[in-house]
């Protein structure tokens, strides 16, 4: 009968996951309060009549959603990975 | 018994309430689209948004305001609440009445001689409308007057800001 119990090389494997994920987390929590900071500040700007800074704004705001969307799907990889889905 | 509760309600109680970091994940990317949203809509409406050049209004008679006496009037919308007001040296002054914070009406304080904002104390100057204290970051519109045959007429908005 084939040996059921994880070995060290899978809690290894496992730890390193729940790193990584922490980390992308981290991350992800990083850039949502720099998001909110660009917000702020974007409409700030725009109702000062600044009304470029709708636009920079978007943009910035646009590449650091894709930047969250790729982390979590790095996130759901490796923990697809680690439950051997 | 237990068996038909246990089928009718298969899920552990702690299980529902454990958030995975899955979950989590996927809440925090939700909020960042919300963001993102958000800059959209700025964007959108400074496309789209129709912007009429304000025109011309009378607003008071020039004789109708005393010094330190104020006027509540609408410019150049009736949603756009502005404040006229005769200073100690004669001259007349209108703004925005909205607070730049967050858009409390603002009052003209006689003891003070300034414009408070009673919502988070902020106050700005009565001369020019710049930020004296607290919260607001930006000077109040500046509501652009001109004096024609007894009558004090608004002709313009300045922000304030350099665009």
């Amino acid at each position: 009968m084939a040996d059921q119990h994880p070995t060290e090389g899978d809690a290894m494997k496992t730890r390193r996951g729940l790193t990584a994920i922490d980390a992308a987390l981290a991350l992800i929590g990083v850039i949502l309060v720099l998001q909110m900071a660009l917000l702020t500040s974007t409409l700030d700007l725009y109702l000062g009549g600044h009304e470029a800074a709708a636009l920079t704004g978007a943009i910035a705001s646009g590449i650091l959603f894709l930047l969250n969307a790729a982390l979590t799907f790095f996130i759901m990889t490796v923990d697809a990975g680690a439950r051997g889905i | 018994m237990n068996h038909l509760w246990e089928e009718e309600f298969s899920v552990e109680a702690l299980e529902e309430k454990y958030v995975s970091r899955r979950q989590f994940a996927k809440f925090l990317v939700l909020t960042s689209a919300g963001m993102a949203a958000g800059q959209l809509w700025i964007l959108f409406r400074r496309l789209f948004a129709t912007r009429l050049a304000p025109g011309e209004k009378i607003v008071a008679r020039a004789d109708e305001i005393p010094v330190g006496g104020v006027k509540l009037f609408r410019y150049p919308d009736p949603d756009d609440p502005c404040l006229l007001v005769r200073l100690p040296d004669g001259s007349l002054v209108a703004y925005d009445q909205r607070c730049t914070h967050l858009s409390c009406a603002v009052f003209f304080s006689r003891e003070s001689l300034r414009i408070e904002c009673p919502c988070h104390n902020g106050v700005f100057s009565v001369a020019d409308g710049s930020v004296i204290q607290g919260p607001p970051t930006r000077p109040l519109p500046r509501i652009l007057l001109e004096e024609r045959n007894g009558d004090i007429v608004a002709i313009g908005v300045d922000l304030q800001t350099k665009a």
